[in-house]
């Protein structure tokens, strides 16, 4: 997902007759589902894990925005750019949304800047994967924004209350960047020999990495059951996959595409499709920093940052001037 | 964005309702901050009117005085109109 393998730091999940005072007033509130509020009493566990997680999130907004950056300029007609600016344009402000909310937390904006130029943060592993054609706009329209709408949209129920308000305004804006890459999917599909073509390798491409952003199977792990019992995780990894895969495989034959998985297979039992295995190796290079783009999308991060600097100093050096000059105004008058 | 201070945003709608809390971000001065609230804030027609503030100035209540502050209010029934059987022979009321 946008935030992926996010550790909490337990070893177990504690029982309420194993917690103290605090802890169990703060669980109970959990579990009632009344909000945790900024200057509320938390286990440090659940402030730290909580920031990872956003600030992760958060980090996956930013970066998010270069692989699309890629094809503002090409996009192939005017309208079709004016979409992606947009849409890029709140991928940036999904970001804010989100920093703002890890900064409730008590972590600064520079801090979190700082952990994901250096790459010290993670993000998501998704942004890793280089954009070589405009059918991609399409697909990641269409599968990754549709994957993490499958994660979000609980997140809006959970238990940090900046966090849930967070989500439910990106969810609001969310439903546009699918919708506009299903849109862009149909244009090809509905077009030349080639442009059909374009659209499949495109989804050849993104299929397994979409299958990946709900990170590894996660039933045994003690951090997604601690994220669990504190609600800052809803679903567990294999369930939201399932869902995202039932939900896209029809979409596929819509368009006339062929999901790139033999093992695909309607599972009358179970009620839901069954897909072969996942490449768990690739996934966990991506993660490690090895993944195609890794490089380039924090050197890029690191460029645009070094080169905005001398105007942020600026703006900074312009307001303090001109306070300075309303005060001296002030005490002469 | 060392140092930048950090503001709260309220947005008032098209629809009449008081100014509301949305978020918060980083600017040099209220300036900048009314700038980056309507790209940030606004951009699907959210907002007819922003305020912005110096998040260091607002003074809030702690947690800690919950009880103190609203519980007063819990044993007040007779302060809502649902208190009042009136017979429906009344009318409006």
């Amino acid at each position: 997902m946008y935030a992926q393998m996010v550790k909490t730091e337990a070893d177990r999940v504690k029982t309420l007759a194993e917690m103290d005072e605090c802890e169990r007033v703060f669980q109970e509130r959990v579990d009632r589902g009344v909000k945790i509020e900024p200057k509320d009493w938390m286990p440090d566990g659940y402030r730290k894990t909580l920031i990872r997680q956003i600030s992760q999130h958060a980090h996956s907004e930013i970066v998010g925005q270069l692989p699309e950056g890629n094809w503002i300029s090409r996009a192939p007609t005017l309208q079709r750019k004016v979409i992606l600016l947009a849409k890029v344009q709140d991928e940036a402000g999904h970001g804010l949304y989100l920093y703002g909310a890890a900064e409730t937390l008590g972590v600064s904006r520079d801090e979190l800047t700082a952990q994901l130029l250096s790459g010290r943060a993670k993000y998501s592993s998704i942004f890793n994967y280089p954009t070589l054609s405009w059918a991609d706009m399409g697909a990641i329209g269409w599968l990754v924004d549709g994957a993490a709408i499958m994660n979000q949209v609980p997140l809006q129920r959970c238990s940090y209350g900046p966090y849930a308000r967070a989500m439910i305004k990106v969810c609001k804006e969310e439903s546009f960047h699918q919708r506009q890459g299903f849109d862009i999917m149909m244009s090809l599909c509905r077009g030349s020999a080639a442009q059909k073509a374009m659209a499949q390798d495109a989804l050849d491409r993104w299929w397994a990495p979409s299958l990946m952003m709900f990170g590894p199977p996660d039933e045994h792990s003690v951090h997604s059951a601690q994220s669990k019992a504190w609600k800052i995780k809803i679903n567990g990894n294999d369930e939201l996959r399932h869902k995202f895969v039932d939900q896209t495989v029809p979409q596929a034959k819509l368009l006339g595409l062929e999901i790139p998985d033999p093992d695909l297979r309607w599972n009358e039992a179970r009620g839901s499709y069954d897909i072969g295995q996942i490449d768990w190796e690739e996934f966990f290079q991506v993660v490690g920093g090895n993944g195609p783009c890794n490089r380039e999308r924090l050197a890029a991060r690191n460029k645009a940052h070094e080169d905005g600097a001398w105007f942020r100093d600026g703006l900074m050096a312009h307001a303090d001037k001109t306070k300075a000059r309303q005060q001296s105004q002030g005490e002469a008058a | 964005m060392s140092n930048w201070p950090l503001w709260e945003i309220f947005i008032r709608g098209e629809h009449g309702l008081a100014h509301r809390h949305v978020g918060s971000l980083h600017a040099v001065d209220a300036g900048q901050a009314l700038m980056n609230a309507r790209d940030v804030y606004t951009r699907r027609h959210e907002g007819l009117s922003i305020w912005v503030v110096k998040a260091g100035d607002i003074t809030a209540s702690a947690p800690g005085d919950k009880d103190a502050l609203f519980e007063p209010a819990n044993d007040k029934v007779y302060r809502h109109p649902s208190f009042y059987d009136i017979p429906d022979d009344a009318g409006a009321m």
